[in-house]
């Protein structure tokens, strides 16, 4: 990332691209933009999947570039980048709260079980809805590649959990 | 770059879209939703990196080829997939043991990869490795619930074993291209075979013992299966050629 003094404001202008699959959430949120570079009205932007077949990634570099195209820039070239290989450690503060409060359970701040061990323990997670930490993962794999489906004991709500990557 | 390391890239991809591709064949179909969920999810992330090296691989080859054009227009002689990838899904028991065995291979392949003097390569291995990491737990886990589960699970497991036992064995038998990139496939027996049985004794199943390896499919002999499954996958673009939405 190098968002600095002078390019803040093309950062903030990324702000409102949202990702299509979780609209409440920037793609500066989630941290796939990586890098801006300016020459006179050019700009390149750097971005990186969360997982190599995200679909959103076409519909988001189009996004990026209707947005910026809008604010007079041109040419805006859009730059794939895998390595390093994006983690749910790049995600705002920010954006995490603004995942729960649209009923996404955040990824937690530090790995706890996700490790390579067979039938480890589920990972704590807090249900979105309700606060309680008494609920239960059905299935690592959720509605996106990002995402593993939780239920609550407490609301019996199902909600998706960000999982960590 | 030479054609023989174009031909390298190619086969992890070729490898990773046909698998991709059989598991899409459960989509709607799964035992219940959340497995169908997993196995299509594994398919997304399968097909993704499948992507990542057609593209890189159209850019060596230059000409006008597109990570499409080597997806759609190669002919089953020309793909270099493993045997393994092609091989029908059965019931549930033999794609999971499919998955398990292509996972395991993918794991010790894409650690040896990260070191590799391509940094292009080893930037895509980095990336599908983490989410083989997920495949992998995922496999180990459902070998062994249903190899240890109830008689009917296992004899369905151990079936499965006897059908594809016989397609681990041409992951180690390098083919030229994999030798000039500087891949030693045969260097990863041991830990693939290990692996295999630290789960298989978990999920109580027998590893069966001189066994003939079929091989052929990284120089494109293929089985008969890989006909069927080009005709399904490059339909649309062979019938409307460059059609798009």
């Amino acid at each position: 990332m190098n968002r600095t003094a002078e390019n803040n404001a093309l950062w903030s202008y990324l702000e409102e691209v949202v990702d299509p699959e979780i609209p409440v959430l920037s793609i500066v949120d989630m941290g796939i933009v990586r890098d801006i570079q300016q020459t006179g009205q050019a700009l390149t932007v750097t971005i990186t999947p969360t997982y190599t077949g995200c679909p959103a990634m076409d519909v988001i570099a189009a996004a990026i570039r209707m947005e910026l195209m809008a604010k007079g820039f041109s040419p805006v070239i859009i730059k794939n980048s895998i390595s390093p290989a994006w983690t749910t450690d790049w995600m705002t503060e920010h954006g995490k709260q603004k995942l729960k409060a649209y009923g996404i359970a955040p990824p937690n701040p530090k790995q706890q079980v996700c490790s390579d061990e067979l039938f480890a323990p589920h990972e704590a997670v807090q249900c979105p809805h309700c606060n309680s930490w008494h609920t239960s993962r059905i299935s690592e794999f959720g509605s996106t590649a990002c995402k593993a489906l939780y239920k609550c004991a407490a609301c019996k709500e199902p909600f998706d959990y960000f999982k960590c990557h | 770059m030479t054609q023989s390391y174009t031909n390298y890239i190619l086969h992890l991809a070729d490898n990773a879209l046909i698998l991709g591709q059989r598991n899409a064949e459960w989509c709607g179909h799964g035992p219940v939703l959340e497995q169908d969920i997993a196995i299509t999810n594994i398919s997304l992330d399968l097909i993704g990196q499948a992507r990542s090296l057609y593209q890189y691989a159209a850019e060596l080859k230059g000409n006008g080829a597109t990570e499409d054009s080597l997806a759609f227009l190669r002919t089953e002689r020309e793909f270099k997939n493993c045997l393994l990838a092609e091989q029908p899904n059965g019931d549930w028991a033999q794609t999971i043991l499919r998955q398990f065995f292509v996972s395991t291979f993918q794991f010790y392949l894409y650690q040896s990869l990260l070191t590799h003097s391509d940094s292009t390569l080893a930037a895509i291995a980095e990336k599908s490795l983490k989410e083989v990491r997920y495949h992998l737990r995922w496999g180990s886990e459902w070998v062994i619930r249903l190899g240890d589960g109830t008689e009917e699970s296992a004899r369905r497991m151990n079936k499965a074993v006897s059908e594809l036992w016989c397609y681990t064995g041409e992951f180690f038998v390098p083919a030229d291209y994999e030798t000039a990139a500087g891949s030693d496939p045969a260097g990863l027996k041991d830990a693939f075979y290990s692996k295999v049985r630290e789960v298989f004794t978990q999920a109580s199943l027998a590893v069966p013992e001189n066994v003939f390896m079929h091989t052929g499919g990284k120089n494109g002999m293929h089985t008969e299966h890989l006909g069927f499954i080009l005709s399904d996958l490059q339909y649309m673009q062979r019938a409307y050629p460059g059609c798009e939405w």
